[in-house]
């Protein structure tokens, strides 16, 4: 499915500059602590889930949160949401400082940052009618729309493609596109501005995740909501961001508009997730890529690396990136926009090498194996 | 049990709204066909079980005899406390011989009195145990819906909020689970006894209730308080209590509307065992000589003068003992049928 969505130009994507900034996060720094010790527990160390992001994210633009699993990007959507509390950091939405609003304080800003979650299964309560879970949101905050909560809750079902008689259905009676369909039918109950997606569509069977997706992708035309679209589908987050930025071990490593990051990667780490994404192509004539396989996991983000995070598993790593850290910074030859933190960047081409980056020794006695 | 409550609620809700009616007919004629709530679900699957529905009639005949015991025994024209065996009005018809025992067979069992008299004084059977069946059934029901409110508290409080206050809130639980109950129990009742009347002045028997009701409440809760406080611990990390904080829900909100429908079932299935085993602890208590004394009937008591009587009158204890093991049994197999309907993988 993903040559299929990632063909169609997308509107305004060549202008990188977003309008206006609606949100806009900077040294965004989540420690989750870790207690241990006996019998006094105190705390031994942190978890460094979040450390430092910046972002920002313009009115009506969507943005994609990629990066390997572990490496913070759902912590980075809870803390946009104010589910957890940041360690450091600031969070600005629309001019207004959230970062440790209270719930009373938030309360105003609540109705506009709206998130859809990952697991349709367990986001609906299933002791409630559909009615009743859509309906909710608004009801917390008071809000009384013409013609009574009812018929906005019905207009909401037809507008995510469900039939507004099934208002007093329970959700186990629902597939799980279905399921998340009325996820997203609650999550515009309150006309939000900004909506976090929290790999909204990773759960879902592929034939549902095209649905889904469309269905994101019109809300967002149509409504003019900006997103954050959090997923780990490389395909997905192109067809649906206008920018993206790419995360790795609680740090964003490079940003960037869509095309820039797709077509032009500079980061090392950004060119070893696109390597990683399968091709239906498989003719030695057409152009191919370059192909890049990492060894090991992720670091532990308990202790992570000095200096560059990813230097680890980086095949240009010097003594440089052990001591120094690299900032997020435009590299010249990018684009305005396309920022990126690392010493020594790639070509900014997906173009194959000369020889391929086998990091993983098993795999490269393998491959000398073949040649 | 509020789902089904709920979907009415809903329903009505719907047909109340002029512009939507027409629509809501055709939701409600669809309903009946597929659109079953989980609550339907669970009563349609109790339903089919046999045994539960039989079991429910029988608790509720119970329920319906304690409660009409006053008519019961007005049908009988006896009452709990009169001793017609020595009381001189019904000094006509003899219910006793000379040894105090009842006169005819098993247990003097006769038209006047259908479950026979006691020995000794003569005080009829069938009044007695209707009325003691009233006073065990109406404090187990007060004792059990105590300590389930302040345990569903107690679990609901620590489990939401975890961390420090889920801390004490557990070591204060293991604290009084650490008591052996019984023990307590029987030592208890003299002690709050005393700390509220004068031990020289008689102990009047609401006030006897009330310090059942207490040691038992105190000494009971903390079984529900853990089975909630584990189930609130799950629920509290599901996705759905974060969309309604992202929302912007209160905490009070959330534990009632998101959290409490979902706890409902264990919540009645821990009823259905309490109540029986609280009975029967209220029996003990009876039985141990510290909880009701004459002449208040009681359940308890009847078993304690039964054991009395065993050798001379082995009939007396066989209507009281037939009654308590078919209740209990009974309510027992409906604690299992209704946790069966409640577990859509019971297979039932």
């Amino acid at each position: 499915m993903s040559e299929n969505l990632t063909l169609p130009a997308q509107q305004g994507s060549t202008d990188p500059t977003p309008t206006e900034t609606l949100l806009e996060v900077k040294g965004l720094t989540k420690h989750f602590p870790i207690y241990g010790g006996f019998p006094i527990k105190r705390k031994v160390g942190a978890v460094q889930a979040v450390d430092g992001v910046d972002l920002t994210v313009g009115v009506g633009e969507s943005l994609g949160l990629v990066g390997e699993s572990g490496c913070g990007k759902s912590t980075t959507g809870r803390l946009i949401t104010r589910l957890l509390a940041p360690t450091a950091g600031q969070i600005t939405y629309a001019g207004q400082d959230i970062t440790h609003a209270s719930r009373r304080q938030l309360a105003p800003v609540r109705s506009e940052i709206q998130m859809i979650f990952q697991d349709p299964y367990s986001s609906l309560n299933p002791r409630q009618t559909v009615g009743t879970i859509i309906k909710s949101p608004m009801e917390v905050n008071g809000i009384n729309p013409e013609g009574g909560r009812e018929k906005r809750v019905r207009e909401l079902l037809e507008l995510v493609g469900l039939n507004p008689e099934h208002y007093n259905r329970f959700p186990h009676e629902f597939s799980g596109g279905q399921r998340q369909r009325i996820g997203v039918a609650r999550a515009l109950a309150l006309n939000p501005k900004l909506i976090v997606a929290d790999e909204p569509v990773s759960a879902l069977d592929v034939s549902i995740q095209a649905q889904v997706v469309n269905l994101l992708q019109k809300v967002q035309q149509e409504l003019g909501i900006a997103f954050v679209f959090i997923a780990h589908d490389l395909a997905i987050v192109r067809h649906f961001s206008q920018r993206v930025a790419v995360m790795y071990l609680g740090k964003v490593v490079e940003v960037g508009d869509r095309d820039s990051i797709y077509n032009r990667p500079r980061h090392p780490y950004t060119h070893a997730l696109l390597s990683a994404v399968p091709e239906v192509e498989i003719s030695d004539e057409s152009e191919s890529r370059e192909r890049i396989r990492l060894a090991g996991d992720v670091p532990s983000p308990i202790h992570p690396p000095s200096g560059c995070r990813f230097r680890t598993r980086c095949w240009k790593a010097q003594d440089k990136c052990a001591t120094e850290e690299p900032p997020l910074v435009q590299l010249s030859g990018n684009r305005a926009g396309h920022l990126t933190a690392c010493h020594f960047p790639e070509d900014p081409t997906t173009e194959a090498r000369d020889e391929d980056v086998v990091l993983d020794p098993a795999l490269k006695a393998l491959e000398e194996d073949q040649d | 049990m509020t789902s089904p409550t709920k979907a009415e609620d809903s329903g009505s809700a719907v047909a109340l709204d002029p512009e939507l009616a027409a629509t809501s007919e055709v939701a409600k004629g669809a309903k009946k066909l597929e659109g079953r709530s989980p609550g339907q679900l669970m009563w349609q699957r109790f339903k089919r079980d046999r045994t539960g529905m039989f079991c429910a009639g029988v608790v509720i005949f119970y329920f319906v005899v304690a409660l009409c015991a006053p008519l019961l025994t007005a049908i009988s024209g006896t009452n709990p406390y009169t001793l017609y065996g020595q009381d001189p009005t019904y000094a006509d018809q003899p219910v006793l011989d000379d040894f105090g025992l009842p006169l005819g067979y098993f247990g003097g069992v006769s038209a006047d009195h259908w479950f026979g008299v006691e020995p000794q004084y003569g005080r009829d059977l069938f009044a007695m145990l209707v009325y003691g069946m009233r006073t065990s059934l109406l404090m187990a029901l007060g004792v059990t819906t105590l300590l389930m409110l302040t345990g569903i508290i107690i679990g609901m409080v620590g489990g939401y909020f975890g961390g420090r206050t889920d801390y004490w809130l557990g070591r204060v639980t293991d604290f009084f689970l650490s008591f052996p109950q019984q023990l307590f129990f029987i030592a208890f009742m003299p002690v709050v006894t005393a700390f509220f009347v004068d031990p020289r002045e008689e102990t009047p028997t609401y006030f006897r209730a009330l310090a059942i009701l207490i040691v038992l409440w105190l000494l009971g809760w903390m079984g529900m308080a853990r089975i909630v406080r584990s189930t609130v611990l799950s629920l509290r990390e599901r996705e759905f209590v974060e969309a309604a904080k992202v929302a912007g829900a209160s905490p009070g909100r959330i534990v009632r509307k998101e959290i409490l429908p979902n706890i409902v079932s264990p919540i009645l299935i821990q009823f259905t065992y309490q109540l029986p085993s609280t009975i029967l602890t209220i029996a003990f208590l009876s039985f141990a000589g510290v909880g009701f004394v004459e002449p208040t009937p009681d359940w308890g008591r009847l078993f304690a003068a039964g054991a009395k009587y065993a050798e001379q009158d082995p009939a007396f204890m066989f209507f009281p003992g037939v009654a308590l093991v078919i209740f209990i049994l009974c309510f027992n197999l409906l604690g299992d049928s209704v946790r069966d309907a409640f577990d859509p993988k019971s297979g039932r």
